[in-house]
């Protein structure tokens, strides 16, 4: 398929010609899987093929009405869809300001947003014979929502997973092994997130043939960012269409936290056309804005390459991937989704950073004033829409997507605070 | 005409294989990186490969990886590796080629890496995750610099498509044996011979097979084939023993094994 594309002598267009800064369209990526400069493929030839095999499959599939059909009749009545959108009221009151409204996608199935894509490449892999599954997951929600559609479709599923995370989110890794997974605690580098994809890819290296990698972030090489993408999109397009029934109009402000970014890249992407909907992603801002305490990449890295694609990423100046920090796991990532580079570099969305106090006061907020738990990656998400509120006007409205619960992560808060539990 | 191409031209014309370490720079150290590739080239080895640390290389196995690590953790920087090559580089009568991820020379800036690879008596360079869709403009910097990009071809590759990457090689084509990760392995896959005959047919250009050969009878059976045989982590694997042994004592080891191998070679010399 990318054939047509193959060998363009094209030098890395980055920085940007003048004249690409202009807008940023929903027509990326492109045959090359470029969105504008960033995106492509920086991965070892021996996947090459299994790349354009999936692109090839997603590609029929994304053309087959069956396809939509079956994952639309899951996405309903199996995860629970459509996530509700709901007016967070006192948390409103509280602030000050701006209307606060969450998108519930801690109210799925697995209790995050990563059911959306996990089913959807599970009746990819399905569709391309594959019966083994192999994932990365840095909190756990992506290890249980793959574990989950692999037993659902009765796959095999293997999970790479780094120590120090297996350490920080002790349930998921136990509910991943009720669901019939086999996790592999990843013990190189520095034992998280980054360290369990370079795993996944190397037993993909030698099982390409058999088996499916089922990424869980919009990162790596083409077409991962797009297929991830669109299985997320879902989230923005039920938000864009809630915003029009229940208030009448579209959102000042959506908000959205951002590791590698696929919750953000659901949520934002079907609203890219819609210039007045400011879109704001909330990186974690860790400890300090000192290298190697936190993983604000778009906010302080720069265009480089990582797992396989071209990308903001926090680097030495020998290209070598920087330490990272956060006090949640799914944010600790040293690299991020090629589409939101380029929505950076367009000026489409806006990227800014919550550090780990924040996140945690958030955390508090939310589940004081309304009840819920959020995960501590969302609470990043939450601690910037309540920034915001505050020094907007009431009548303005602030959609956050509420992108996982927070029972994950109630044993690690309780060993911050020094709670015996 | 780079010194690859001079070398691949004699070895052919008097029917001869090559014998490929590669190494680890700054594994423990950049004196002893020197050390071995003078060993290594003093033993008969006519092109050495040298692996420039990175974080995150995802085709390498455990044992490269850790000596990446180590490596990285004594704080190598590449300006260093290219400064001991410059003074080791043009003493040896060898060809050094360096396997480099290309986040690194992204980072470094392509131009400026081959310049500076070049100015340091380097001949040429591996990028294994810069497949050839990507390596466009790097492939016309090293062409204008004659300084060799070879790229490489797996298990996995169709053959349109080897075609294709062959036509944008230089130097040789760097066959990979097994879809997998750098590692020594007891047995390779059948259909090597097949794949490379074939591949032969598409190409004139020197085929060098790599990935899991570290014994002597792997050497026996590819050699005919060939024309070199890379070898990488059996090497990595007893230079990590500098340490709990004397570098005297690791330098013979690794000229012994060296050796070895080589002998294997000629003995299939057709």
């Amino acid at each position: 398929m990318a054939s047509s594309a193959f060998f363009l002598l094209r030098p890395i267009p980055y920085p940007l010609s003048p004249a690409s800064y202009m807008s940023a369209t929903t027509a990326m990526p492109d045959a090359a899987g470029r969105f504008g400069p960033f995106g492509g493929r920086y991965v070892p030839e021996t996947l090459i093929h299994a790349l354009d095999e999936l692109s090839a499959e997603y590609e029929q599939a994304a053309a087959d009405p069956a396809f939509h059909e079956e994952l639309e009749y899951l996405y309903r009545n199996y995860v629970g869809r459509p996530s509700p959108l709901y007016f967070a009221e006192r948390l409103t009151n509280q602030c000050g300001g701006a209307k606060i409204f969450l998108k519930r996608e801690d109210l799925n199935h697995t209790g995050a947003h990563k059911i959306n894509n996990t089913l959807g490449q599970a009746l990819l892999a399905r569709r391309m014979g594959k019966r083994r599954v192999i994932a990365e997951t840095g909190a756990g929600q992506h290890g249980v929502a793959t574990a989950t559609a692999c037993a659902r479709f009765g796959l095999e599923c293997v999970v790479y997973m780094g120590e120090e995370d297996i350490r920080r989110q002790r349930p998921n890794v136990f509910s991943m092994k009720l669901l019939g997974a086999e996790v592999r605690p990843v013990e190189s580098g520095s034992r998280t997130l980054r360290d369990a994809i370079n795993e996944a890819m190397r037993d993909w290296m030698s099982t390409v043939e058999t088996t499916h990698y089922l990424l869980g972030s919009v990162v790596g090489p083409h077409p991962f960012p797009r297929i991830v993408r669109d299985f997320q999109a879902v989230i923005g397009r039920e938000t864009r269409r809630q915003c029009l029934e229940q208030i009448g109009r579209l959102p000042e402000v959506v908000v959205a936290c951002v590791g590698g970014g696929s919750n953000a890249a659901g949520m934002f992407y079907p609203f890219v056309a819609d210039g007045g909907v400011k879109l704001v992603g909330v990186e974690a801002g860790g400890k300090s804005t000192k290298s190697g305490e936190h993983a604000a990449t778009l906010c302080y890295g720069r265009p480089g390459v990582l797992h396989g694609s071209f990308s903001y990423v926090l680097q030495d100046e020998d290209g070598q991937t920087a330490d990272v920090h956060s006090v949640s796991a799914g944010l600790d990532y040293p690299g991020t989704g090629p589409e939101h580079s380029y929505w950076k570099e367009t000026g489409r969305a806006e990227y800014v950073s919550a550090d780990d106090r924040e996140a945690l006061e958030a955390f508090d907020a939310l589940a004081r004033a309304e009840g819920i738990l959020p995960a501590l990656e969302s609470s990043h998400a939450v601690a910037e829409a309540m920034k915001q509120a505050s020094r907007r006007k009431p009548e303005e409205i602030i959609v956050v997507c509420l992108s996982g619960r927070g029972d994950k992560d109630a044993a690690e808060i309780a060993r911050l605070r020094g709670v015996e539990m | 005409m780079s010194s690859i191409d001079r070398l691949f031209q004699s070895l052919r014309a008097s029917g001869r294989k090559a014998l490929m370490p590669f190494i680890t720079a700054g594994d423990p150290d950049l004196d002893f990186t020197a050390a071995v590739l003078k060993k290594l080239v003093s033993a008969g080895c006519p092109i050495c490969e040298l692996g420039i640390p990175y974080s995150d290389p995802i085709a390498d196995g455990p044992v490269i990886q850790a000596s990446y690590t180590r490596a990285l953790a004594k704080q190598i920087k590449l300006s260093q590796i290219l400064e001991m090559l410059g003074t080791t580089a043009p003493a040896l009568s060898a060809p050094i080629v360096t396997m480099v991820s290309y986040a690194i020379v992204h980072r470094h800036g392509v131009e400026k890496y081959v310049a500076e690879a070049k100015a340091s008596g380097v001949a040429g360079a591996i990028v294994p995750d810069l497949p050839v869709e990507e390596s466009g403009p790097l492939m016309e910097i090293c062409r204008r610099a004659d300084f060799s990009l070879i790229q490489l071809i797996t298990p996995t590759t169709p053959p349109d498509r080897a075609k294709r990457i062959a036509e944008r090689t230089t130097g040789f084509i760097y066959y990979v044996s097994v879809a997998g990760i750098t590692g020594e392995r007891t047995t390779l896959p059948q259909n090597i011979v097949e794949n490379v005959s074939r591949l032969r047919e598409q190409t004139e250009l020197p085929i060098c097979i790599g990935f899991g050969i570290s014994l002597p009878e792997h050497v026996r059976l590819l050699a005919p084939i060939a024309d070199g045989l890379i070898v990488g982590s059996a090497l990595v694997r007893r230079m990590a023993q500098v340490g709990a042994k004397s570098r005297e004592t690791v330098l013979e080891e690794i000229g012994g094994y060296v050796r070895e191998l080589l002998m294997a070679i000629k003995r299939e010399k057709r």
